[in-house]
């Protein structure tokens, strides 16, 4: 099993690549066969990820199915991948969405082609970014994974249109792109310094990890990290991007990108930001924690003014990736450990809302929440989800969202109770939308014009149940994921206990 | 002296005087061979500068040319884009030129100039060598049949050049009249001898070098000529001009500032760094305003050529072979988006951005290789663009330059913009006219082999960057 240990992250990464470029050049009118081909190929990858999160030991910890491929010696840059406890669920969230996307977009006719040429290149760029210990490579693969999004969004989504409010797709595309393209520019300027104050002439994470940087360094470099990734993560006041894009991508982008891109960012600050400089994220957390702070309220009040049942979701996206941050900035082992929690968590419970809200809008083509009446008559299995998801999002106990705000809040009590308090505050906000759309939308009289509205499909129903089981497992039995990510924070938080 | 050393010359000479004389005896419905002659010719060449020169490390004429990995580096680099540059004209030249001979037989004159420029050891060889690059380009530029443009295009490249080879030629003569010498290695070591502060006479010069060089390159404040030329001329050309006359120039400029007036860094780094800084910026800027597709690459190239000058200003190995392979990568690049270009001009007539609507409908093919272009333009991943931009960045910072990387990263993100206004035509806004693009399988061929290989030095870029280090090697030990 050795050999296969050291080439399975490698076929995280080269499996769905390699398929995107052979899709390339089939013929587009066998569409069924690219539909199952496909999957067929998600389900292998879903395989593997389900054998990482296996196979990795936590009671081990540190960095397992270390695997290096020589690339570009001049510069420092080897191939060098690896996993720990915080990556390995991140891998595995990926693959689940991933599977889920596949089938959640088994209805697109127009280009499915090429479709899934883009999607499955996004997929092996994201898995890059969270099996890569290479500076370079990690930024290799993370701009991968933002460069499909333009034509994804730009072709195969679909614009707002309210009278006075118009957001064509290409409006919100071309603002996604530039907005995380720049917060990439921050990175890269950071990890060029870090390079070159480093002075090892290597971009490996594992050797500069062993560099102790100068306090000033750290403190001038920080930001960047933070505000960059911070950028693709959805931080206030840099988070406009995201509701724009999640609402005029096509479902499964919306799935994957509100699931899995989002944490690409709030990986990247812990990965490298928090994991390289740990003084400078000392310096600036009390920075942070106020803007997650605000990423809570803001986004939670935000969602609460929000017509297209889209903009909802979106908005309580930025209002969840709150709580990542704040726990971020806890520096605490719990506090943490519930935001790496809380990544996965809002993962998959914001891969099922949008894939609920396709759900309802291929069916009715309106996602206007002020039209949308009564729909549970018709959509029983839909609504069911829809409340699983809900009740997730505000944070109901026995379901994963609980267990990962409650260690959020937890951690942020300890030093600074009034934060705290607007955390719970923002969560009882999220109850009032949440709760509200769930009586407008599927409780109460049926509108007559969605008499003819057909529930979920057999697939659509199984890819979504996979979903809820997710949520289950982790609310109900969080231990393994708990120890899973006990083991990647905790040398982290010795490097900063350690200054 | 071992004339054998400079065989690659002789023979290419000889293959450009075979052109332009079976060119004479050809019908004309046979010109086709013409292209063929010259690619076979300019292979041949390769090979043969390969086997002979693989690993010397001599003069010629007492150190007029040089003949050192740097120089061999160069030559094959020439050579492979000449042979890219006559396929990407074959449909081009067939439809919209008259006189394919001349055409081929200039070109090939040109890619000589170049490898002597790199090879030149020496002041006034150097400027012989571009004299005559620049020569072939005037013709070249002028080159179109029809309407005011193609003129124009050539007037203002002759008098503008002109001007430039001036001001060149008095900074030589200011130099040869401080120093008392126009060898390389003899300005190192004078220089060395007067020691700093610099002699204000040289600086000058040196400024005015800079200058007449930066003209050549179409540096910031001295690029008005060339939106202008690169529109006018048949796209091929426009192709090689922002391609092969930059790389010969840069080959130039990195010899003339490591093995001449490095004892003087302090001095020329400053002017550089500024110029860097202007570049990159006002190129970038003005690229997004732009509606003809000729003249945003135009703009998008001066902005590159910023990028290249911060890493001469940097100048160090690393830096060198940063430049070295950004020259490289976006080479391939700037040629496959061009040759996007003439395939869709040979089918359509037609060169505004506006006119690439629908394209990914008419012609998924080209849409998918210009789009590889523009991303790898903007510097994406996977692409050439990506690792040879990061490579050169990184070069550029560890010298000290890391403000004016994070500019140049700034710049990068304005130049995505326009690219995805170029992309958004193509898959966004459906066309007037959804008739497919007629394609030769000839340019389908030509647009696959660029594509491979912008793919290939973006992901395995390993053996190329040994290359380049041998290259290095021989001008900054």
């Amino acid at each position: 099993m050795d050999t296969f240990d050291s080439y399975v992250l490698m076929a995280l990464v080269a499996i769905p690549f390699v398929w995107g470029v052979l899709l390339a050049f089939l013929p587009r009118e066998r569409l069924q066969h690219i539909r199952l081909t496909s999957a067929a190929v998600a389900l292998v990858v879903l395989g593997l990820t389900a054998y990482v999160f296996l196979a990795y030991d936590s009671s081990l910890g540190g960095y397992q199915l270390i695997r290096e491929f020589q690339w570009l010696d001049s510069l420092g840059v080897t191939l060098s991948l690896g996993v720990d406890g915080i990556s390995v669920p991140m891998v595995l969230l990926t693959g689940v969405v991933m599977f889920t996307g596949v089938l959640i977009s088994w209805n697109i006719e127009y280009r499915a082609k090429e479709f899934f040429v883009l999607f499955f290149l996004l997929v092996a760029g994201v898995f890059g970014v969270f099996v890569s210990l290479d500076l370079f490579f990690f930024f290799f693969f993370y701009e991968m994974a933002v460069m499909p999004m333009y034509l994804l969004i730009g072709v195969w989504g679909s614009s707002s249109d309210f009278g006075s409010f118009l957001r064509p797709k290409e409006y919100g595309a071309m603002k996604l792109m530039l907005y995380l393209v720049a917060g990439s520019v921050l990175v890269w300027v950071a990890l060029i310094a870090v390079f070159v104050e480093g002075g090892m002439g290597t971009f490996s994470l594992l050797a500069l990890e062993d560099v102790t940087f100068s306090e000033n360094f750290q403190r001038i470099f920080f930001p960047l990290f933070m505000i960059g990734f911070g950028v693709l993560a959805g931080l206030w006041p840099f988070h406009s991007w995201s509701p724009d894009g999640h609402v005029a991508a096509p479902t499964s982008v919306s799935m994957l990108h509100a699931g899995v891109l989002m944490k690409l960012g709030a990986y990247g600050i812990i990965r490298i930001g928090i994991d390289l400089l740990p003084q400078g994220a000392e310096d600036w957390m009390p920075v942070l924690i106020i803007l997650g702070a605000v990423n809570v309220i803001y986004g939670a009040v935000s969602a609460m003014g929000q017509r297209d049942l889209k903009y909802v979701v979106g908005y309580s996206s930025v209002s969840h990736m709150g709580y990542v941050f704040m726990g971020f900035a806890t520096l605490n082992s719990i506090g943490m450990s519930g935001a790496v929690l809380q990544m996965f968590s809002h993962g998959i419970m914001t891969a099922l809302m949008f894939a609920l809200v396709g759900v309802i809008y291929s069916r009715t083509h309106v996602r206007d929440i002020g039209v949308l009446e009564g729909l549970t008559k018709r959509i029983g299995l839909t609504a069911a989800f829809f409340v699983v998801a809900g009740l997730t999002s505000l944070g109901l106990p026995g379901l994963s969202g609980f267990v990962a705000e409650l260690m959020v809040f937890i951690g942020v009590f300890r030093d600074y109770p009034v934060l705290g308090m607007l955390g719970i505050i923002g969560a009882a906000i999220t109850a009032v939308y949440i709760l509200r759309l769930l009586a407008k939308v599927f409780f109460g009289p049926l509108d007559p014009r969605w008499e003819h509205v057909t529930d979920a499909t057999r697939l659509e129903g199984f890819s979504m149940a996979i979903l809820v089981a997710f949520l289950l497992v982790v609310g109900l039995y969080p231990r393994p994921w708990m120890d899973m990510i006990n083991s990647g924070v905790a040398p982290i938080l010795q490097r900063v206990a350690g200054l | 002296m071992n004339y054998l050393l400079f065989a690659p010359e002789f023979t290419l000479t000889a293959v450009a005087f075979a052109v332009l004389g079976v060119d004479l005896f050809l019908p004309r419905d046979k010109k086709g061979y013409l292209p063929a002659l010259s690619v076979v010719g300019l292979i041949g060449v390769f090979v043969l500068s390969l086997r002979y020169l693989w690993g010397r490390d001599t003069d010629l004429y007492d150190g007029l040319f040089l003949i050192d990995n740097f120089s061999l580096f160069f030559k094959a680099f020439f050579l492979v884009l000449g042979v890219m540059v006559v396929l990407s004209s074959v449909d081009y030249v067939k439809k919209h030129l008259s006189r394919p001979g001349e055409y081929y037989g200039i070109l090939i004159f040109s890619i000589l100039a170049m490898m002597l420029m790199a090879a030149s050891g020496e002041l006034l060889t150097a400027y012989i060598s571009l004299e005559l690059l620049s020569f072939s380009l005037y013709v070249l530029v002028s080159y179109g049949r029809h309407g005011l443009k193609p003129s124009e295009a050539g007037v203002k490249y002759i008098l503008l050049g002109a001007f430039a080879s001036a001001l060149l030629l008095y900074g030589i003569s200011q130099v040869y009249g401080m120093l008392g010498t126009t060898r390389f290695d003899e300005i190192h070591a004078a220089l060395l001898l007067e020691g700093t502060p610099l002699n204000p006479a040289v600086l000058v010069g040196l400024v005015l070098i800079i200058a007449g060089l930066g003209f050549k390159v179409a540096v910031v404040p001295f690029h008005m000529w060339a939106p202008d030329v690169y529109e006018g001329a048949p796209t091929p050309v426009t192709a090689y001009l922002a391609v092969g006359s930059k790389a010969a120039a840069f080959a130039l400029i990195l010899r003339l500032f490591s093995q001449a007036f490095m004892p003087a860094f302090d001095d020329w780094q400053i002017i550089l760094v500024i110029l860097a800084a202007l570049t990159m910026t006002v190129g970038n800027l003005v690229a997004m305003a732009q509606q003809n597709i000729k003249r945003m690459l135009a703009y998008s190239s001066i902005g590159q050529v910023g990028y290249l000058l911060m890493g001469v200003a940097a100048l160090s190995p690393l830096a060198s072979n940063g430049v070295i392979l950004h020259l490289v990568g976006y080479g391939g690049t700037n040629l496959l988006a061009f040759m996007c270009v003439i395939v869709f001009y040979n089918a359509t007539n037609k060169e505004e951005i506006a006119d690439f609507a629908g394209l990914a409908d008419r012609s998924p093919f080209v849409a998918m290789a210009m789009s590889a272009a523009l991303l790898s333009l903007a510097g994406l991943p996977f692409f050439a663009g990506f690792t040879t931009k990061f490579y050169l960045f990184t070069a550029a910072a560890d010298g000290g330059l890391l403000w004016l990387v994070g500019l140049a990263i700034t710049n990068s993100l304005i130049s995505l913009y326009y690219y995805m206004m170029v992309m958004k035509q193509m898959y966004m806004v459906p066309a007037d006219d959804n008739t497919p693009l007629n394609v030769s399988m000839f340019s389908c061929g030509v647009l696959g082999m660029l594509l491979a290989g912008v793919i290939i030095i973006g992901v395995y870029p390993g053996p190329l960057v040994n290359a380049i280090q041998a290259a290095t090697k021989a001008i900054l030990p």
